[in-house]
């Protein structure tokens, strides 16, 4: 059965042209960038090149790019290394809708004693500035705001973030790892301190990732050991992860406007086709400000995996907000902390599409999704026929 | 991915009984849109008392409506005093078995048959009222409920209790609870110590009791708080008072009072000193950062 793959903010598929520039470094160029010799030596060579081109996207420079195994080695690095670098400050300030790399830390800092502040958001899933501006203090050490929401896709205005808190002297981190290659990024001209990014979010393998560390902010590393990323990150490269993420990079900037507009066009044309089509449903989050390429809608009534398991038999991957589809009770946090009521939130479905989405898919899946939300309310009793 | 059976995945795409029947003996409702999943169940019967037909709708996961599905075939054709005997097992059996974590599903169908059975006996209530102490306020299950499925389905830890009826799956602030309950039954230690509880304390210098204070609020008061989008902070301990600020949505409060006695005092009664009592701060400046 063919596959229409719509969850690409849980995982992308790698690039065909990314394969194929790494392929070489498994059997063949294996040496330890490390090494003295050439033969290793080589490769330190394609690592320098990876860096280069990670961060021509980025807009900064080579040497503010520590790769690392993942998103989440990325967050952790950055909000614990940040602390520790700063040992008198006490306060942290993140958001209620963050990714679990940075809202398990914080939760877990706070039961050490530290004072973690959570802001809220409004039911379209957008932060009020003033409440950030009214808990920078002396005591903060870092802010930490992710760049745009994995479940709705709402993008918060980073810049205007980091140009409040850089203003008070305090560390600003953002987790951009759905942002980086949807939408244009150039740390060169903001007021972003550190940036974690994931390499298999943007059409690289699974296992790399970055954390961007401006040049003069400090922080202590997380990774003890070799001398590997000037030492701010031991342990020996993930050679052919690294090397991939750089031509994953080199190609998302290939075409950039293009290819997310085109994704941007098939998501519309996907959201708008089920909500025509189907009723009781509405979209979750900010539409004016949001990712090219997610859509979160919710079916009131019915239940989030039924209807995931509906669209698998016919190829169809999304995911939910629901509880059921987590293993955990409670329905999604981020949902919930925009105080979308319980009928919606169970039964809420993420499309995230790629550049290797097609309009023939989206036909296929607005085709398909009615009949299975109409045959799931048949069997709910909160509909009253 | 849930690895459900295929008998599982038989009954969630092509559902038996599906419907109302009109004019029903026996009608049992449980569950609710904000849990998550709800079932409403309906019977009749003929001359005989036996089960003549049995339809049901289902709001949830696929091993939700399965389950529905699976408990309207067992109980039909069968005589009401045999149906009034089935557990959550038997519908879990049906369908080759059930995802641990999802076991709640075959306690639901249970739980929808046992109503409809009361509703036909003479109660005339749909909804099936809690009956005895209320153990998990976030899913509202009872102690006789707990005890139910901790025999039925010979339980040991309380994350197989969640996993069965739900039961501390939303703030986790009944775990120590439940755990009481599970060691009680089976009579000895529950395998798996899931929640340290700090030993209160005997004699304890000021800075034990800070400690001990903090180490509460922190591992028995917040979560229970952060759930409904709320949080504290310890300010100050003088003697037995101690002073506390509640933050976020707490803070706004109508039952901010009820809080501070019934869950900030009386978790600090149980794990510190039966002494202690709490006062709140009201001022919202940030006291850590003054």
């Amino acid at each position: 059965m063919k596959v229409v793959y719509f969850d690409n903010n849980a995982t992308t598929k790698v690039a065909d042209e990314v394969l194929e520039e790494i392929k070489p470094y498994f059997c063949d160029l294996y040496g330890n960038p490390s090494s003295m010799h050439t033969f290793g030596g080589q490769v330190g060579i394609k690592i320098r090149e990876a860096r280069e081109k990670t961060a021509a996207l980025l807009g900064c420079d080579p040497s503010e790019i520590i790769f690392t195994g993942c998103g989440t080695e990325s967050d952790n690095t950055a909000i614990k290394g940040t602390l520790t670098a700063h040992p008198n400050k006490r306060k942290v300030i993140t958001t209620r809708v963050e990714h679990p790399a940075v809202l398990s830390v914080c939760r877990d800092l706070e039961s050490q004693g530290y004072t973690v502040v959570e802001l809220a958001v409004d039911k379209k899933g957008r932060l009020d500035l003033s409440e950030l501006g009214s808990n920078l203090d002396d005591n903060t050490a870092i802010v930490t705001i992710m760049f745009a929401n994995n479940e709705t896709g709402v993008v918060f205005p980073v810049e205007k973030i980091a140009e409040m808190v850089k203003s008070k002297g305090i560390v600003f981190h953002t987790d951009a790892v759905q942002a980086v290659g949807k939408i244009p990024i150039n740390l060169s001209k903001s007021n972003i301190d550190l940036l974690s990014l994931s390499g298999h979010k943007l059409h690289a393998p699974k296992g790399v990732g970055i954390l961007y560390v401006r040049k003069g902010t400090r922080l202590a590393p997380f990774m003890l050991g070799g001398h590997q990323e000037g030492g701010r990150r031991a342990g020996t490269e993930n050679v052919p992860g690294i090397i991939g993420l750089g031509k994953a990079c080199e190609l998302a900037m290939h075409n950039f406007d293009q290819e997310n507009k085109k994704v941007k066009s098939l998501r519309d044309k996907l959201e708008k086709g089920i909500l025509a089509k189907c009723s009781d449903c509405m979209v979750n989050g900010d539409t004016e400000s949001r990712l090219p390429n997610t859509s979160n809608i919710s079916f009131e009534f019915i239940e989030g995996e039924s209807i995931l398991l509906m669209l698998d038999r016919f190829g169809i991957c999304a995911s939910s907000g629901s509880a059921c589809t987590s293993g955990s009770l409670e329905p999604s946090h981020v949902l919930r902390a925009m105080g979308v009521p319980f009928t919606a939130a169970h039964g809420s479905i993420r499309f995230s599409l790629s550049r290797y989405n097609t309009e023939e898919e989206v036909n296929y899946t607005v085709e398909k999704i009615p009949p299975i939300i109409a045959r799931l309310r048949e069997l709910s009793p909160f509909i009253k026929k | 991915m849930w690895e459900y059976t295929d008998k599982v995945r038989e009954h969630f795409f092509n559902p038996r009984n599906v419907g109302e029947i009109p004019d029903p003996d026996g009608v049992g409702e449980v569950g609710s849109l904000a849990c998550g999943d709800a079932l409403k169940l309906t019977f009749k019967l003929d001359d005989k008392g036996n089960i003549k037909d049995a339809k049901f709708k289902t709001f949830g996961c696929a091993s939700a409506i399965a389950s529905s599905s699976a408990l309207t075939e067992i109980i039909k054709g069968m005589p009401l005093e045999e149906a009034a005997k089935i557990t959550n097992k038997d519908i879990a059996d049906y369908l080759g078995g059930l995802p641990e974590q999802k076991m709640h599903c075959s306690v639901m169908g249970r739980e929808a048959l046992e109503a409809a059975i009361e509703n036909y006996r003479g109660g005339s209530k749909k909804k099936r009222e809690l009956e005895g102490k209320v153990v998990c306020t976030c899913f509202g299950v009872t102690e006789k409920e707990i005890e139910r499925v901790i025999h039925e389905n010979n339980l040991d830890t309380v994350e197989q209790v969640t996993n069965y009826c739900k039961a501390g799956g939303g703030c986790g602030g009944c775990k120590g609870e439940i755990e009481k309950i599970i060691e009680r039954i089976k009579g000895e230690r529950a395998k798996q110590k899931t929640v340290s509880a700090p030993v209160k304390g005997q004699s304890l210098t000021n800075i034990q009791k800070i400690q001990l204070i903090q180490q509460t609020i922190n591992e028995q008061i917040r979560p229970a708080l952060r759930a409904d989008g709320g949080n504290i902070d310890l300010i100050d301990v003088d003697g037995n008072k101690v002073i506390v600020a509640l933050r976020g949505m707490c803070a706004q409060c109508a039952l901010a009072n009820i809080t501070m006695k019934d869950l900030v005092e009386a978790k600090l009664r149980e794990f510190v000193s039966d002494e202690i009592y709490v006062e709140e701060v009201k001022d919202t400046v940030d006291w850590q950062g003054r």
